[in-house]
């Protein structure tokens, strides 16, 4: 029986071990990063301290996906600068507003 | 083998300058997912910042931790808000079920970038492999998630005495669980943020299990295979990584602070 042509011929690579290895790893990073604000949440006390601990750790792990999972580290230049530079509103907006919200007055 | 994602169009009449070369070297596709993540990302910080201004206009608990109870008269601490796990009724464990969710979310996210490494190498079989278990995780989180929401809803087996203005005139009831215009937990923003954030996520998630499973139909019908590439893995896969992220923040800023 002939071969079916209209199904194309594929060459399957064998899997990339130091790639996957290196996957894994930051899967690890990012449980133990998520262990430790457990750790934090119930060993401080509430105030500015925590919240600037969570805040960093956030970045963190933020920065760990961005990055590898969904590669922007590698891609070019301009567009991870194309990525991050707009997000710089966000800071300055919150920042801005959770300080004006504070001067909100309740009774 | 990722040069599967190969971006520069080789044709012998365009330079450079007149469209020879996808622009940031990435291709049309991809370079568009990550500006709609991008205006995704505004749309969620939006979100998370009207919950900053409102939550640092209302008054903060003051006391000790261990003193909480729930008033409409400042915000609540999260963890004493979310600290029921299902199957164990009556039982104190602050976030840990949301800390489970977390963890749920950050696994799919490996499995998703599993199966883009196995795209990339015309992997089939271990793309499909890699998808079921995102498609999975997904699933997984959603339930979690309903469930959630189900028992905030609900409420706890006893009421919290709340001031309502009814018919012109303010009187004192007591309120199980929680609607967008009254609960037990605190001001009646809190709920109503609860409700749109995690519920703004969770519709995220919702879509990206329908694109995952998209991606797993096509990959099994052999759509990639024909196409001689896994590109749409990446870019659905993309999605999903931001969906994680986003939890990522919402975990901090909704549970956590």
């Amino acid at each position: 029986m002939e071969h079916h042509s209209h199904e194309p011929q594929v060459i399957v690579l064998p899997p990339n071990k130091e790639k996957i290895k290196k996957l894994w790893t930051v899967a690890g990073i990012l449980g133990a990063i998520t262990a430790l604000e457990f750790i934090v949440a119930f060993n401080m006390e509430h105030g500015a301290m925590k919240t600037s601990i969570f805040v960093v750790m956030t970045i963190i792990k933020a920065a760990y996906i961005v990055g590898e999972f969904m590669h922007l580290k590698y891609e070019s230049k301009v567009l991870l600068w194309s990525i991050l530079i707009p997000l710089a509103f966000v800071i300055w907006m919150l920042v801005a507003l959770v300080y004006e919200g504070m001067k909100i007055v309740r009774f | 083998m990722s040069q599967s994602t190969a971006t520069a169009i080789t044709s012998p009449e365009k330079n450079e300058w007149d469209g020879g070369v996808s622009p940031m070297g990435v291709s049309y596709g991809k370079l568009m997912m990550w500006f709609f993540l991008l205006s995704d990302a505004f749309t969620f910080s939006g979100l998370l910042i009207t919950y900053g201004l409102v939550r640092s206009s209302h008054h903060a608990y003051t006391g000790s931790p261990s003193d909480f109870i729930f008033s409409t008269e400042y915000w609540p601490i999260p963890e004493k808000v979310f600290d029921a796990v299902p199957f164990l009724h009556g039982v104190e464990l602050p976030l840990v079920f949301v800390g489970f969710m977390t963890f749920v979310l950050i696994m799919s996210s490996v499995t998703m970038v599993l199966a883009v490494e196995a795209g990339h190498r015309m992997d089939r079989k271990a793309v499909e492999k890699w998808m079921l278990w995102t498609i999975l995780g997904g699933l997984t989180f959603l339930s979690c998630q309903a469930w959630e929401w189900t028992h905030f809803i609900v409420g706890l087996e006893s009421p919290t005495l709340v001031k309502d203005f009814v018919n012109g005139e303010w009187i004192t009831k007591e309120v199980f669980g929680a609607s967008l215009v009254i609960n037990q937990y605190g001001p009646a923003d809190f709920a109503d943020f609860f409700f749109f954030i995690t519920g703004f996520h969770g519709f995220h998630v919702f879509s990206g299990v329908l694109f995952n499973f998209l991606i797993y139909y096509n990959a099994v019908t052999g759509v990639y295979e024909r196409r001689g590439h896994y590109e749409m893995v990446e870019k659905v896969g993309l999605y999903w990584h931001f969906v994680d992220l986003v939890w990522v923040f919402v975990f901090t800023f909704f549970y956590l602070v």
